[in-house]
Order: C-alpha cells, then sequence, then structure tokens
C-alpha cells in the first residue's frame, strides 16, 4: 500500500465528522434502494438484473458493430460523432469547436467521464469558463476537489463548509439554511445557462438503433444544458452503449433504483440530434465525443472486461463497507468503491496503488447489489494476484518505493512536513493567492495527487509557527 | 480523427473483423398489463402526489381552465401550442401567453414567467410521468425554466408505464430530437442528503387530467 493511501485513509478514519457524513449519507441510499425493490413495488427486480447483464454482456461483446451502428444513426438525425483515444484529444475537439464559434462560457451537467479527463479543468486552462451545473459538482468545483461520491459528489460536505463556499468564492453574506444555500445556487447558474454557448454533458445511455443519447437526473440542470445553448456536446465513454431504446425498459427502473431508491428519476431525457426544422427550440448543433481513454485495454481482457458493463449507480459504493469507512478521497482516482478498486487498475495499471485491490474485504455485498451483475469480488482477486506478480518481476520498482517511504516518513514526522510546507510556500505565486499547482518537491504521490487536483495556497505563517510565537 | 483507429483497437480486442455478423440479441423485456382507464388515473394521480405534485381531474373543459386559473393565481404564465391547452381555454386566461414558434421569443418568455403551461403526449401510470416530446406544439423550456409547472393531459393518453411507452414508440428519434419523461418536481439533495425542491427545474408542479 502506498503512502498516500495510507495518509488519507488514516485522515478520513480520524474525523468524526466526516466518518458520521459518509454513514449518515450511504445509510440513507442503502435504505431508500431496500424499499424501492421490494416484492410489492418491483416484483421482477433479480429478472431484471439478469435481463440487463444479458444486454450489457452482448453489447460489449459486439461493441464495434453497436459503435457503427450508433455513429450511422446520430449522423442521420443531424449529428456528429468523434472518437478521442484519450483524454487529450476529447479536450481539443471541444478547444478547437469553441474557438471556432467564438465560445467563452460552457455549462456543464454531472459527469464522471469528463471528470475521468478534467475537462473543465483544460478548459479553463484556455481561458474558457466551464461552470459544473448540478448542485453537487458545482459545489465541488468552487471548493476545487474531486467528487466524493459516482452519484453524491458532495457527499462529505456540512452545510457550514458550503455556506464558508458560497461566501468566500461568491462574494454572498453568509447563509446556512440548505433551502436558500441552494436558491443562491439556483439564481447564479440560472443566468449562466441563458448566456452560455456551449452545453457539454456526459450520458447514461448510448442508443445504437436509434442514435439516441439518454440522461438521467433530478435537478433539471442536465435539461438545461442540452437545451439552453446553441451547440451541445455529450462526452461518454465507448462502454456506454445499448443496441435498442426499448432495453431502456429494464436499464431506467434499474437505475433510479439502485443510484437512489426512485422508479424513475425527475428528468430522463432522450436526446437525438440537434432541434428539427418544426421545433421550437433546442440547440442547433449536436455532438458526441466517444472517449477510449483505456477502455479498450480493458476489453481485451476476457475475464474482466465485465467491468465495462457499470451503469455508475453508485450501490456498490453505498454498500460498502470499506467505502463506508474511508470515503471517496481515499482512492487515487475519480472512481472509488469497489467499482473504483477494480477501475483503477485496469485503467491506470496495477503498480499505480497496488494497496487497492486489497482494501476489501471480499464480502461480497457489491456483487450482490450490483444492477448489472459484475461480479467484482472476483475481479478483485484477479487483480491481487496480478498486483503480485508484478511486484516480483519488478526490481525497477525500487526507486518508487523508496519515494513512497519518504513521503510516509515525511507525512508521520510534523517538523519535516512543516518545513516540506515552507518550501512549498515560498515557491507559490507571491500574492499567494494562486492555488498550489505543482509539487515543489519531486516526490511520486504527491506529484500525482497534485496532477488531479490543488491544494489550497500555504498559509504564509504555518498553524505550528504561530503556536510557537504566541 | 482517430474513428478508425478507436473501431481498430475495440475489433482487436475483442478478437472481430470489420463487418464480422452478431449473435442473436436477447429480445426486449417489454410487459404491458391489462389495466382500465380509471385505473390509470388513480395510479396515476396516486404517484404524481407521492412525488409533492398536486393533481386535479377535470370533468370538462371548463373545469381544467378554472383550475389553470387558480394556480396561475393572476400571475404571468407562458403556454405551448398544445391544441387541448386552447381548446379548454386556458390560452386565453388573462396574463397567460401562447403561440411562440421564435426561440429567442419563447426563452425570453420563459426566463420571466412565474407559470409554464404544456400539454403532455403520453402519461405513465405506474410512475406517475409526464412524457413530452419536442414539437412545434411543445418547446422544451416551458416544462423547465418557470418555477411553476402546469401539464394538461388528456386520459386517453395515460399508458400503463415505460413498457408501454417504449412499444408504441419503439424508436423516439424517428419522431422528435427531444423526448423527456418528467416525474416529479425538479429536486436535489445534494448538500446533507436534504430533499430541496426546485433546484434548477419548476418546485411545484400540477397536473389536470382531462
Ligand atoms: S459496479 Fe454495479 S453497483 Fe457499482 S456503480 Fe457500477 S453498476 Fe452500480
Amino acid at each position: 500500500m502506498s503512502a498516500a493511501f495510507d495518509e488519507k485513509i488514516h485522515e478520513t478514519l480520524t474525523d468524526p465528522k466526516l466518518q458520521l457524513a459518509i454513514y449518515k449519507a450511504t445509510g440513507r441510499l442503502v435504505e431508500e434502494r431496500r424499499k424501492s425493490i421490494e416484492p410489492d413495488v418491483c416484483p421482477d427486480y433479480q429478472e431484471l438484473r439478469t435481463h440487463a447483464h444479458a444486454i450489457k454482456r452482448h453489447t460489449i461483446e459486439h461493441l464495434d458493430h453497436y459503435l457503427e451502428e450508433f455513429t450511422r444513426q446520430v449522423e442521420a438525425h443531424g449529428g456528429q460523432v468523434i472518437f478521442s483515444k484519450d483524454a487529450e484529444e476529447a479536450s481539443d475537439f471541444v478547444l478547437s469547436l469553441a474557438k471556432e464559434r467564438r465560445a467563452h462560457l460552457i455549462v456543464k451537467s454531472k459527469s464522471m467521464t469528463t471528470e475521468e479527463i478534467d475537462l473543465s479543468e483544460r478548459l479553463e486552462h484556455h481561458q474558457l469558463e466551464s461552470v459544473e451545473t448540478d448542485l453537487g459538482e458545482y459545489i465541488i468545483q468552487l471548493a476545487h476537489e474531486r467528487p466524493y461520491h459516482i452519484v453524491a459528489p458532495a457527499l462529505h460536505k456540512t452545510r457550514e463548509q458550503v455556506a464558508d463556499l458560497l461566501t468566500e468564492r461568491l462574494g454572498v453574506p453568509r447563509e446556512t439554511v440548505i433551502e436558500k444555500q441552494t436558491m443562491i445556487a439556483r439564481a447564479v447558474l440560472r443566468e449562466k445557462f441563458l448566456a452560455a454557448d456551449i452545453g457539454i454533458s456526459g450520458a447514461n445511455f448510448l442508443v445504437a438503433d436509434s442514435g439516441t443519447v439518454v440522461i438521467v437526473e433530478n435537478e433539471g440542470n442536465a435539461r438545461l444544458t442540452t437545451s439552453a445553448p446553441r451547440i451541445h456536446i455529450a462526452v461518454a465513454g465507448i462502454e456506454k452503449l445499448i443496441p435498442r431504446a426499448q432495453d431502456l425498459a429494464v436499464f431506467l427502473k434499474l437505475l433510479g433504483r439502485s443510484a437512489t431508491g426512485q422508479r424513475l428519476t425527475v428528468y430522463t431525457s432522450f436526446l437525438s440530434g440537434p432541434k428539427r426544422g418544426d421545433e421550437i427550440d433546442g440547440p442547433d448543433e449536436f455532438y458526441v465525443v466517444l472517449l477510449d481513454n483505456g477502455r479498450t485495454k480493458l476489453l481485451a481482457d476476457r475475464g474482466k472486461r465485465q467491468s465495462l458493463y457499470c451503469i455508475r449507480c453508485g450501490a456498490c459504493l453505498n454498500h460498502c463497507p470499506v467505502y463506508r469507512k474511508i470515503g471517496g478521497h481515499s482512492f487515487p482516482w475519480v472512481y472509488s468503491g469497489p467499482i473504483g478498486a477494480i477501475l483503477i487498475p485496469q485503467f491506470l495499471g496495477v503498480r499505480h496503488e497496488p494497496g487497492l485491490p486489497f482494501a476489501s474485504s471480499l464480502c461480497g455485498a457489491c456483487a450482490e447489489v450490483c444492477p448489472v451483475k459484475i461480479d467484482i469480488p472476483r475481479i478483485l482477486l484477479e487483480l491481487r494476484s496480478e498486483v503480485k506478480k508484478a511486484e516480483a518481476r519488478e526490481g525497477a520498482g525500487r526507486l518508487e518505493r523508496l519515494a513512497f517511504r519518504i513521503w510516509a516518513w515525511v507525512m508521520r514526522h510534523p517538523r519535516i512536513y512543516e518545513m516540506a510546507g515552507m518550501a512549498a510556500a515560498s515557491l507559490a505565486p507571491s500574492e499567494s493567492a494562486g492555488w498550489v499547482r505543482h509539487a515543489p518537491f519531486n516526490v511520486g504521490p504527491l506529484r500525482a495527487w497534485l496532477s488531479q487536483r490543488d491544494l489550497p495556497p500555504p498559509a504564509a505563517k504555518s498553524f505550528r509557527q504561530l503556536w510557537r510565537e504566541r | 480523427m482517430s474513428h478508425e483507429t478507436v473501431l481498430h483497437k475495440v475489433r482487436t480486442a475483442l478478437g472481430r473483423t470489420a463487418a464480422q455478423s452478431v449473435e442473436a440479441l436477447p429480445p426486449a423485456r417489454l410487459l404491458v398489463p391489462e389495466m382500465d382507464v380509471e385505473a390509470r388515473i388513480r395510479s396515476f394521480c396516486e404517484r404524481v402526489e407521492a412525488l409533492a405534485g398536486k393533481t386535479h381531474r377535470a370533468h370538462s373543459a371548463q373545469d381544467a381552465r378554472d383550475y389553470a386559473s387558480r394556480v396561475i393565481a393572476g400571475r404571468t404564465a407562458i403556454a405551448s401550442n398544445a391544441t387541448i391547452l386552447s381548446e379548454c381555454g386556458i390560452t386565453s386566461l388573462p396574463g397567460v401567453q401562447a403561440g411562440f414558434t421564435d426561440r429567442d421569443e419563447l426563452r425570453a418568455l420563459c426566463s420571466s414567467a412565474a407559470c409554464g403551461i404544456t400539454g403532455a403526449d403520453y402519461a405513465l401510470a405506474d410512475t406517475g410521468t409526464l412524457v413530452l416530446l419536442s414539437s412545434l406544439h411543445e418547446a422544451r423550456l416551458i416544462s423547465l425554466l418557470p418555477p411553476v409547472y402546469i401539464a394538461v393531459v388528456e386520459r386517453n393518453r395515460l399508458l400503463t408505464g415505460l413498457d408501454e411507452l417504449l412499444t408504441i414508440l419503439p424508436r423516439p428519434a424517428e419522431q422528435t430530437s427531444s423526448m423527456v419523461l418528467i416525474t416529479g418536481p425538479s429536486r436535489t439533495a445534494d448538500i446533507e442528503q436534504i430533499l430541496v425542491r426546485g433546484v434548477h427545474g419548476p418546485g411545484e408542479i400540477h397536473v389536470v387530467v382531462v
């Protein structure tokens, strides 16, 4: 286990407020799901799962065929499909389109795939304003953090923390009533929707037989994102395909129930191309960016390719005794919990965080609740043996291990940590208003960690310094 | 760009060749129960109310119009071009503006009006869902921007559920660029899991069954 992973886990375990927040939120989602699949309200729940697994399996086994059909259908409805091999290609497409159309403001609706490729950050590097519009995502964006949970990104934030964020970032008077906080965000974001040039969404499903992008949500921000601006871009992984619109009868019932215990989410949008001749509103341009970014690597592994069946419902996180203790930010990537534990090693390599496949009790709860029946425990076991093999093979890993050990040692010795912090302070921009984006020293885990997020600028004087000067 | 590269990688990973045939797809699973209209209406209204929506069963066009008028209560409203709305006389209620075909004009009004009023192409009894297909009769933003939303549904448009909808419309893309299913008022629980309605879309929703 790397020291960074170890350290994040330790931080989470020793924060009682955070522990309570995770426990309460996941507990509530578990309970809502349970109620929504009881035999009297959903007698065919198990059959739905079996069917969903069969459909996903068929689609993934013939993915090339369905990708081609989807592309033809989108084009037939006046849209365009762009295949991207990685994050850079995907963001380059958005950037060049934005430049051509002289776009400045982009509104975004919640999408794990765009989180995966750091799209907002990449766009903002090029002086584009990219605003997250899902309330939870908006809070996370204001805080410069990663989502804590696939479905509930701001699960770890208390109303007090949200109040501070809103005051600090928007300059509004401090407000701790959740309804009022929500209305503050609504007002700010409403302006953005009406002024935006481009809307970027994710996709829950891509329907091959009709070239349709399906998006489920509760707030209405995805509808606004895809309806108000003149350009709509949907960004999705190639695994999101399903063969027929009729298959949604199975998937929509499972997704709402597994995620939040809803029979259907508030809004389900079926979007097929730009606004048509006689329609009154909707975008003039419609693009679907299909992302590989490592998915074809997973696909090549017969035993583990079922990891790509995931519909991102978050149920395995809520039911996982490990996630419920260590939370979402302990995981070294945007995907966390059991699904994160099997995706991260496959996307980033087993040596990226060798501890991951071992951070599980193999209790089987994830496989039991997964609506598409991914055999997560079996995949974890396979990954464990791959980690062992890789470690035995690698003499070259020694240097890296040394860096990990140094990092662990630094983190455990507060005086040295403080010195490292002072080094960071002296390297940060002079007014110290900027966020630290590059590690001042070249220790592996810290650098990797910073590539995902920013640290607040170090204080001119550390707490420990101030304490001693009293 | 990488169109062929990605497809090639997919095929290689799966051990398939271009244009190789596809095994039989498992049949679609669509179950449509028997349910008379009265039972559909009852179930639909029950579900909408369970989600904190209001319902009204109108026994006449006049009754539907009166209900809409009470909800609007002297505020401004924007109505879609659905025939049912003019048939009920809702479009001629004071404060109601209708007949828009221009996107910019419609958008400006939607963002200032207190109420949005639409018809519904279908409604789903088992989930309390409204189904709207974007067309020259229905714009996307009327059911979305104003804080109060009123939908008028004809009783013969009530389907049992999603399975029946997808049986009737196996490929919604053939009819419209946008089909939306609306199940209750806009909501969020992103801060401390506390439910707040009306975060981006309407927080108040009224369904009149005619
Ligand atoms: S692995 Fe299964 S349970 Fe976990 S998020 Fe994906 S679909 Fe949901």
